[in-house]
């Protein structure tokens, strides 16, 4: 198809348009800009939703057994009698908050919100390969968020077992976690559809001249996500489908022999694996974290390269190391399990394979850091909240190494470090490149900016709360508090020497919840009073920025089909008068490359 | 702006995005199956009780004495003649689609047809052999072995089922598109053949590894 007849078939589209129903337009839209807002707006309520979850378990920890103040009361007899929380409550807090802040939040912001309204942007194309699969992937989504919600609400409760659902605990377990494994199935679906469709999208879609060397690094975060996301999220349906046909018709995929509970032995036919589950949810659930870190180095990537006005160091290495990170997460799973008796044979390989995966993580971050070298940064809010994300990660990746090890992970395996490794890589280092992300697109997506002096109201005290939390982690996790305790450790001799940070880190926890109305205030005042921008007002070079401020919705996203000239991040190109050069800008310099047609590249990927 | 590549081929990869993204479901799907087979041999050899047929069991079905060992009671000529119609309906769904390419659309509506009526029979078959278990008592929680057959046979169903309601379709109101787009029509039809070739294909692994092994 021509471009000339590309650009036909959008005027009319174009026309047609205000003829959509609200309906068809807004909530069963077939856009990509749409439906990524809608699955924004759904995961930044589930992350609040997730994290209030939280905020009532620090209060347990951190005054076990007093009422919880003023909400106390709402929580119901069943699970806070006169305030004071239950220990079934606090253990349906701990896996809901697992489950909601990875499936329902921080994956559907970072791959739903940012890959649906981003990449297509990026490369160029008029939507995403698949409109109605898009759709329905948020939907079926959705409908997965409402049965974890509902499941709240069931006799017993929401699951209990944590949010990695170990059996023979969740085998026995209350009826929620057959609702949570029911809205587990609906989430793997989701995600399924969603990775097809973006890999397809990148692979056809696009732009002339945008080869694959020439994408934004947050493009091949995305490509390599998808790609995990479609191949690690089978084998949990998989393991899903035995736990609830265990869980329903009574069968023992998970059930060992003689398990007794409660003094009685329980009358299954036994001669199941335990271990079978965890080996099958830790072949999702480790790539599930590179899942949630990949897009937040690719976001951290643009907004870098974009406020230092330079193109980013070893932009080859980074690619060629997410490639390689997407392949090795596949075969690291097992470093969960040390501690199993799975054997040391197994551990030693497992081991290797960790220490092994660090690398290209280094890499990533290395060549992050050494785009700054010599740089003369512009600090806007969503470069600080990317600055921030660089020693938040690096801590985050280097305490992961003492528990990728066999011989220390003995110690330090289920304390409280663990949480503060896992949480470190995740919540200041993800969801500080998400807010980094949303600074940096919302002029895109509203053609308005975000107030920067509550965008720095919101950034510094998070900076500090959040480390209020995770870093005493570390402290009573090496003291060998577990992480599963009700009472935070209180009746635990080993745990004492520990227990007095606990109110510090609740503290830090609520205050965190404050630093957020900044965030949360911004976010709505700015998309109407928000200062008016151009289209490019980060003076950006890749695509998404040569599309109108707020890009008209319905398919065909750019006034006229844009081609691709150069690398994506040409920016302070020598002899040349701007400080930048867009990816579409056919100027010619001395450094030029000659342009190469897609025709001429294959689709290479690891 | 219309997506492009919905019915010609992107000269790089060489395929269409249906049957790039087909393609891509179905190595998730071989993902799926993986993990399903993977956990059956992992049940089988962690158990040594696994195969055999518990003691209740044997008496209810009047077995006589001594040991018996699964699949001694699964039904070998039935799954058998299931394996033949599931591959002759591969092939008459390439031949539906081969009609289409010949501009022959009656004869696609014949083979199609053919392999919905297949895929039915397929299920009426499975159908018989379920009730003949569940009337001798035979369910999944009775031993792991059974857990694992109806898991995988009946995961293997529903994507039958599945084939049945996408081929339907095709078939039926889906047809219509011959009319207006017949090449993006021709395109479904393959895309929907190399699911169904997936779904034959499992069959076949799923025949010997459950019934003769």
């Amino acid at each position: 198809m021509s471009v000339l007849e590309q650009e036909e078939h959008g005027s009319d589209e174009r026309a047609g348009r205000h003829k959509e129903p609200f309906w068809k337009r807004y909530i069963f839209s077939q856009d990509h800009k749409v439906i990524g807002i809608q699955y924004g707006f759904t995961a930044l309520c589930f992350l609040l939703f997730g994290f209030s979850l939280m905020l009532l378990m620090r209060w347990q920890l951190a005054f076990p057994g007093k009422p919880i103040p003023v909400i106390g009361g709402l929580l119901g007899a069943d699970n806070a009698p006169g305030g004071i929380m239950l220990p079934e409550f606090y253990n349906q807090l701990g896996a809901m908050h697992g489950t909601i802040m990875v499936f329902l939040a921080i994956v559907p912001l970072a791959v739903g919100a940012f890959g649906n309204y981003v990449v297509p942007l990026q490369i160029g194309a008029p939507d995403m390969a698949f409109p109605k699969l898009n759709m329905a992937s948020y939907w079926v989504y959705f409908l997965g968020g409402v049965t974890m919600f509902a499941s709240f609400f069931v006799p017993g409760g929401a699951a209990n077992s944590g949010w990695t659902s170990y059996p023979p605990l969740s085998e026995i377990a209350t009826q929620g976690q057959t609702w949570w494994l029911v809205g587990m199935v609906f989430l793997i679906t989701s995600s399924l559809l969603g990775s097809v469709n973006f890999i397809v999208t990148i692979f056809h879609l696009r732009a002339k001249g945008l080869t694959l060397m020439r994408l934004p690094f947050f493009v091949w975060s995305q490509l390599v996500t998808a790609f995990l996301l479609l191949l690690a999220f089978p084998p949990l349906e998989a393991a899903g489908v035995f736990q609830l046909m265990d869980r329903v018709f009574g069968t023992s995929f998970f059930m060992p022999s003689g398990l007794v509970v409660s003094g009685e032995v329980v009358e299954v036919a036994g001669g199941g694996s335990p271990l079978l589950w965890q080996h099958l949810f830790w072949f999702l659930a480790h790539p599930e974290v590179y899942v949630l870190i990949l897009p937040a180095l690719g976001i951290v990537a643009e907004v870098i390269a974009n406020n230092t006005r330079k193109p980013l160091w070893g932009y080859k290495s980074m690619v060629y190391a997410a490639v390689f990170l997407g392949f090795m997460s596949f075969i690291v799973w097992a470093h969960h399990m040390f501690l199993t008796g799975m054997g040391t044979t197994i551990s030693a390989f497992f081991q290797t394979t960790t220490m092994i995966i660090s690398i290209p993580s280094v890499v990533i971050l290395t060549a992050l850091l050494m785009s700054l070298w010599g740089a003369s940064i512009r600090f806007t809010t969503p470069m600080l909240f990317a600055l921030a994300f660089l020693p938040m990660f690096g801590i985050g990746g280097l305490t992961g190494l003492p528990l990728g090890l066999s011989g220390s992970d003995i110690h330090l395996h289920d304390t409280y470090y663990v949480i503060g490794h896992f949480h470190y890589v995740v919540a200041p280092g993800t969801i500080f490149a998400m807010f980094a992300g949303i600074y940096y697109w919302f002029p895109k997506i509203t053609g308005r900016k975000m107030n920067d002096f509550l965008g720095k109201l919101h950034f510094y005290p998070s900076f500090v709360f959040i480390n209020m939390i995770f870093m005493p982690m570390f402290l009573q996790g090496l003291a060998g508090v577990s992480r599963r305790l009700w009472d935070g450790g209180e009746q635990y001799s080993h745990a004492q020497g520990g227990l007095h940070w606990n109110e510090f880190m609740s503290w830090g926890a609520w205050l965190l919840l404050v630093a957020q109305l900044p965030f949360i205030f911004n976010l709505f005042w700015s998309i109407k009073k928000g200062k008016k921008v151009d289209s490019n007002p980060w003076q950006a070079t890749t695509l998404e920025w040569a599309a109108a401020p707020s890009p008209p919705i319905g398919h065909g996203n750019f006034a006229e089909v844009p081609v691709v000239y150069r690398p994506a991040y040409e920016y302070s190109v020598p002899d040349h008068p701007g400080d930048y050069l867009a990816q579409n800008d056919p100027t010619e310099t001395p450094t030029e490359t000659p342009i190469e047609t897609p025709d001429k590249t294959s689709g290479k990927e690891g | 702006m219309q997506i492009p590549y919905t019915v010609e081929e992107r000269p790089d990869t060489g395929l269409y995005n249906a049957k790039l993204g087909v393609w891509l479901f179905l190595a998730s799907e071989v993902m799926l199956f993986g993990a399903l087979f993977s956990s059956y041999v992992l049940l089988r050899t962690g158990d040594p009780a696994f195969m055999t047929i518990p003691h209740a069991v044997a008496e209810a079905l009047h077995l006589g004495e001594g040991a018996h060992r699964w699949p001694g009671e699964l039904n070998v000529p039935l799954a058998f003649l299931n394996t033949l119609v599931l591959i002759f309906s591969s092939v008459t769904i390439v031949m539906s689609w081969a009609s289409l390419r010949l501009k022959q659309f009656g004869k696609y509506r014949l083979w199609m047809g053919l392999t919905i009526l297949c895929a039915l029979g397929f299920m009426c078959i499975k159908a018989v052999e379920y009730n003949a278990k569940f009337s001798h008592g035979l369910f999944p929680a009775t031993s792991n072995f059974l857990g694992i057959y109806f898991a995988l046979t009946g995961l293997h169903a529903l994507h039958v089922i599945g084939g049945v309601v996408v081929n339907g379709y095709l078939w039926g109101p889906g047809a219509k598109m011959w009319k207006t787009e017949p090449e993006r029509f021709t395109n479904r039809v393959e895309v929907a053949g190399l699911y169904w070739h997936f779904v034959d294909l499992v069959w076949i692994f799923l025949f010997p590894s459950l019934y003769l092994l």
